[in-house]
């Protein structure tokens, strides 16, 4: 038995006569966290709903902690430890941050139609919680709205790993986050890691990537393009891999074409 | 004492931790606009109609009875507004629980009882209908129980005058004296209390020496009952937190766990039950259905949800306030007769009201809400 925590082998996915994603594996050990880069259109967010359990892939297996698996629903993904936290969270703002944190799995006391939400322990836990992450909730009763961005992040993925999440699949964590917050979620991110969850981070920043991972998986136009380790693995080359690197080249020769015949 | 349990208790008299007063804790509640509205009509007709028998023991029972009529389906419509959906049908489904109660008991002989199941077993499917129909096509339940609104009244008026030849069903009255359930909807409670206080000559006694308010009508109990049971749902249960969040983010609560589909057929079937309670106090107690009773009823329904917090985008608002919204309108409505104000001012009165409340709700939403 091998010591991933999950794989993809192979996976493929075709939209009608689209190829959204051909041949992409992946492998995800305990407390690795696998950054999967991409530009816009690479296949990325059909990767993550495959993975999560929203499509259904058209080719290729998945093999959860040595067992080969299909998914039927994001449910399914879910009972098996796989939990995706997208980019609108899944946090309603008007509600507190308890009711957020428990929404759908919420803690009761008592029995048959007297069964009452237990609010006292859901608040505490909660605010345990969230105080491990460093975030002071000073109200567990205040609204998810009057947090900031980083601190619903972290919300989000404290909620995921405290209803048994081992795989972790992030979209976008950092992406509306100002350089203060984005540090604070990844610091989060590599705790996480640290104490034994997968973690398959999708970005498109390689400033943010780059500090956290372990390995990168750079996604092209549906296609992997290889998954590298950290140690083979420079921030340049990373950047210059990303679909953005040769096209940035290509615009500085032709910057500097245009620039010669302005002078002429 | 230890250092851990110092920096522990440093913690928890955290520097950003500004001290909220119980004041402010109480400014952002929903109910709260509804809660000084009615403090507020209590002030100005106690002022203005202090000494005209509104406040007596008769004129109480009076215009609680109007706020609870309201009452019991403004509590529904609140719930099912925090849950994201609006239920236009309420005031159609009133006429059609009438004569469901109605024709079966005058015309086709089944016993009052009978009926009265009947009409609630016909709620529950057109409440069934409503739910199912905004759940599957995703239509916004504004224009689906808009029609529904329609097709009720409709229906209720063609099979009316098809089985009975005319528009009402009069003739309730004996049947109601000998059945074992109507008197839940009819009967009025603590009459003794009324009997004592008339024999101590504190309250209004008619000629033969009984209280000219006999008792507290069953209405009133109702509309209690509903608003403490809504609220017991809203704050303590898991389905008040579906509630909740169905109609503050139905895709994030869905993508979570959240059973959205379910929880908003189950308002949808709360409302038109709470329409079949109001026909059933209104139908025993005026001993005959009319086709077009309960007209309107729903958008009085939403102006108090709305006075009494619950937003129009669905995720926030209160069952207590909707029950001081229905308040707030009973006691305006009965009360605007012991004043020398002209009637038809209620309804202007009602506009403004409603105006005021929403943009207090607005900024009321912002305070909640908003960033740092």
């Amino acid at each position: 038995m091998s010591d991933n925590l999950i794989e993809f082998n192979n996976i493929s996915k075709f939209f009608g006569s689209v190829i959204a994603l051909k041949d992409v594996t992946m492998h995800i050990k305990r407390g690795q966290i696998m950054c999967l880069l991409g530009d816009n259109g690479a296949g990325k967010s059909t990767l993550i709903k495959t993975l999560s359990g929203v499509h259904k892939p058209d080719e290729g297996e998945i093999i959860v902690e040595g067992k080969k698996t299909i998914f039927d629903s994001p449910r399914d993904a879910l009972d098996m430890g796989i939990a995706t936290v997208y980019q609108d969270l899944a946090l309603v703002s008007l509600m507190s941050v308890t009711r957020n944190f428990f929404m759908g799995r919420e803690p009761t006391k008592g029995f048959g139609p007297f069964k009452t939400f237990d609010i006292n322990r859901a608040n505490a836990i909660a605010s345990e919680r969230m105080g491990q992450i460093g975030i002071d909730v000073r109200d567990p009763s205040q609204a998810v709205g009057t947090m900031s961005g980083g601190e619903r992040q972290c919300l989000a993925i404290s909620r995921a790993i405290y209803f048994g999440a081992k795989v972790l699949i992030l979209d976008e964590p950092t992406s509306a986050l100002g350089v203060h917050q984005a540090s604070v979620v990844l610091k989060y991110i590599v705790k996480a890691a640290a104490s034994g969850l997968g973690v398959i981070l999708i970005t498109h920043n390689v400033h943010h990537a780059y500090p956290v991972g372990n390995s990168f998986t750079i996604l092209n136009r549906g296609k992997s393009m290889g998954t590298f380790d950290k140690k083979n693995l420079s921030r340049e080359k990373l950047l210059g891999m990303m679909a953005g690197g040769e096209e940035l080249d290509k615009l500085e020769v032709e910057l500097k074409e245009i620039d010669r015949i302005a002078k002429n | 004492m230890s250092t851990k349990s110092k920096s522990i208790q440093n913690k928890s008299k955290d520097e950003r931790l500004r001290k909220v007063s119980k004041l402010k804790v109480l400014l952002n509640r929903p109910e709260l606009g509804a809660l000084g509205g009615s403090i507020l009509v209590f002030i100005f007709f106690g002022i203005i109609a202090g000494d005209t028998g509104m406040f007596s023991a008769y004129g109480t029972i009076n215009f609680l009875e109007v706020s609870a009529n309201l009452g019991i389906i403004a509590v529904a419509a609140a719930l099912l507004m925090i849950g994201g959906e609006f239920d236009l049908s309420v005031g159609s489904m009133i006429g059609f629980a009438g004569i469901c109660i109605a024709i079966p008991a005058i015309y086709w002989g089944w016993p009052l009882w009978m009926s009265i199941l009947f009409a609630f077993s016909m709620a529950v499917l057109v409440g069934y209908a409503n739910g199912i129909l905004v759940v599957r096509t995703g239509l916004p339940s504004f224009i689906v129980t808009l029609a529904m609104l329609f097709i009720l009244r409709g229906a209720t008026l063609a099979i009316t005058r098809l089985i009975t030849g005319r528009t009402q069903v009069p003739g309730l009255r004996v049947l109601v004296e000998d059945d074992p359930i109507a008197w839940i909807f009819s009967a009025d409670a603590f009459q003794f209390i009324f009997t004592w206080l008339g024999s101590l000559g504190l309250i209004e006694l008619r000629q033969d020496g009984t209280p000219l308010a006999t008792g507290i009508p069953a209405s009133v109990i109702w509309w209690i009952a509903m608003t403490i049971f809504a609220t017991w749902l809203l704050m303590k249960t898991r389905y008040g937190n579906w509630i909740f969040a169905s109609g503050g983010d139905k895709l994030g609560a869905r993508n979570v766990g959240v059973p959205v589909g379910k929880v908003k057929i189950s308002l949808f079937i709360g409302t038109a039950v709470a329409a079949t309670i109001y026909a059933c106090v209104q139908v025993l107690d005026a001993g005959s259905a009319d086709t077009m009773r309960g007209f309107l009823k729903e958008l009085e329904a939403i102006v108090a949800a709305v006075v009494g917090g619950c937003l129009l985008t669905g995720g926030y608002g209160s069952a207590i306030g909707a029950a001081f919204g229905a308040l707030i309108f009973g006691t305006v409505s009965m009360g605007i007769y012991y004043t020398d104000v002209d009637t038809d001012w209620f309804k202007v009165f009602l506009g403004v009201m409603m105006l005021i409340a929403v943009i207090f709700n607005n900024y009321i939403r912002r305070r909640v809400t908003e960033n740092k």
